[in-house]
C-alpha cells in the first residue's frame, strides 16, 4: 500500500492476467464446498486477493441476482469483465463452471457409491453448517456497509423480511425495492453534490 | 420422431437459461419434468439420486444439468446441457457490463450501486437465514454456523479449515 502511494502514478493495481483469472475462479469453483459460492468469492476476491473493493463486489452480486441465468456464473461474468474485459468474463465463466462440471460428472461416473453412506451424509451437513458462516459473514459485512440512514436499513428490513418471512420471488423484491432504493440514492448524491 | 437427444438436451435447456434466478434451484422442477415424464430418459429414482450428488458437489449446484446430460448422451451431453443453460443469460450479463464500464463514473451508475447495496445486503442475510432454517443438525449446525460466523468475521481463518471442523463435529458428535 505504501508503495502505491509513494508512486503515485498508477492507481489502479495491475489487472490479473487471464491465466491468473481463470486459476482464481476455478479454485472458487472447485473448493466451495456446502454452497454459500458468492461467499467463498467475496472472500476470495475481495478480502484476500483484494481485485476489487467490496462495493464493487455487493453491487455486482445485486445485480447478478436480479438478473436471469444462475447468480454465482453472472457473478463471475461481472467480475472477470471487470478484471479483464471480455476475456476476463471469459475465463472468469469458464473457470467457475468448467472443472467444477468435470468434477461432477466424474462423481456421477463413480456412480456416487461413496457419497451415499451415513457417516458421509453427516460430515456434508456439518461442513454445510460451516459454510453457513461464510454467507452470513458477508450479509453482515454487507448489512454493515449499507446501513448509511434511515431509508437504506428500512429498505435492507424491508427486502430481508419480504424474502424470508413472506416467500416472495426473489425477482419480484428486487424489482420492487431496487428502483426505489436507487431512486432514493440518486437524489441524496445530487443533492449532496 | 427419432431426433438426437443432443438437439433435444440443447432445446430443453436454452429457454431455462432465462428462466434461472438465484441458484438455480427454480429450474429443477420444470429440468425434472423435461427429464422424467416427458422424456422418459431416467427414473425418478435416478433424477433424485444426481439432485443429491449435485448438492454435495463444489461449483454451482446448477451443474445437475450436466450430470443429466452426462447419463443421457456421455460427455458430449454434459456440455452441450450446460452451453444451453449457461451461455444465453451469460450474454446478456455480458452485454450489461459492457453497458456499465462504458457508463463507468456515470452519475446514475454511482446511484444503482450506492442503492443496490441494502437491497443486496437484505438478500444475502435472507439467503443466510432460508439456509440456517433449513439446516441439517438442529442446535448443533446452529451453533457451528455461528462459531464460524464469527470467526470469519474477526479472524483471517482458512475457511477449508472450518468446513473440516464443520465435518468433523458432526461426525463425532451425531455419529
Amino acid at each position: 500500500m505504501a508503495d502505491g502511494e509513494a508512486l503515485a502514478i498508477e492507481v489502479e493495481v495491475r489487472p490479473p492476467s487471464a491465466l491468473e483469472i481463470f486459476l482464481a475462479f476455478t479454485r472458487v469453483g472447485l473448493t466451495s464446498f456446502g454452497g454459500g459460492l458468492s461467499g467463498w468469492m467475496m472472500r476470495e476476491f475481495v478480502q484476500r486477493r483484494r481485485w476489487m473493493d467490496e462495493g464493487e463486489f455487493l453491487s455486482g452480486l445485486a445485480l447478478a441476482q436480479a438478473l436471469p441465468g444462475v447468480n454465482v456464473v453472472n457473478l463471475s461474468i461481472w467480475i472477470g469483465f471487470r478484471l479483464r474485459g471480455g476475456l476476463g468474463a471469459l475465463m472468469g465463466a469458464l473457470g467457475m463452471i468448467v472443472p467444477p462440471m468435470v468434477v461432477a460428472v466424474a462423481l456421477v461416473a463413480l456412480s456416487g457409491t461413496l457419497l451415499q453412506s451415513p457417516l458421509a451424509y453427516k460430515v456434508l451437513a456439518g461442513v454445510a453448517a460451516a459454510a453457513l458462516g461464510l454467507s452470513l459473514q458477508m450479509g453482515l459485512r454487507a448489512a454493515r456497509r449499507a446501513a448509511q440512514g434511515v431509508v437504506p436499513v428500512v429498505v435492507m428490513a424491508v427486502t430481508f423480511l419480504a424474502i424470508f418471512k413472506a416467500g416472495l420471488p426473489l425477482v419480484w423484491v428486487v424489482a420492487a425495492m431496487a428502483p426505489v432504493s436507487i431512486a432514493w440514492s440518486a437524489w441524496r448524491l445530487r443533492r449532496g453534490a | 420422431m427419432n431426433e438426437s437427444p443432443l438437439l433435444r438436451l440443447l432445446l430443453i435447456h436454452l429457454p431455462l437459461s432465462f428462466l434461472t434466478v438465484g441458484g438455480g434451484q427454480s429450474i429443477i422442477s420444470e429440468l425434472h419434468r423435461q427429464v422424467v415424464p416427458v422424456q422418459g430418459w431416467m427414473s425418478d429414482a435416478e433424477f433424485l439420486n444426481l439432485f443429491a450428488l449435485s448438492r454435495m458437489t463444489p461449483g454451482p449446484g446448477a451443474l445437475l444439468s450436466s450430470m443429466v446430460g452426462w447419463q443421457v448422451a456421455g460427455w458430449a451431453g454434459a456440455i452441450v446441457a450446460s452451453f444451453g443453460l449457461f451461455a444465453p443469460s451469460s450474454v446478456l450479463v455480458f452485454g450489461l457490463a459492457h453497458l456499465w464500464r462504458r457508463s463507468r463514473g456515470a452519475a446514475w451508475t454511482k446511484a444503482v450501486e450506492a442503492g443496490l447495496a441494502p437491497v443486496a445486503a437484505g438478500m444475502i442475510l435472507a439467503a443466510g437465514a432460508t439456509l440456517l432454517q433449513a439446516a441439517e443438525g438442529g442446535v448443533l449446525a446452529w451453533a457451528v454456523a455461528a462459531a464460524s460466523t464469527a470467526l470469519l468475521m474477526f479472524t483471517r481463518v482458512s475457511p477449508f479449515l472450518l468446513l473440516g471442523a464443520g465435518g468433523v463435529i458432526f461426525a463425532l458428535l451425531l455419529g
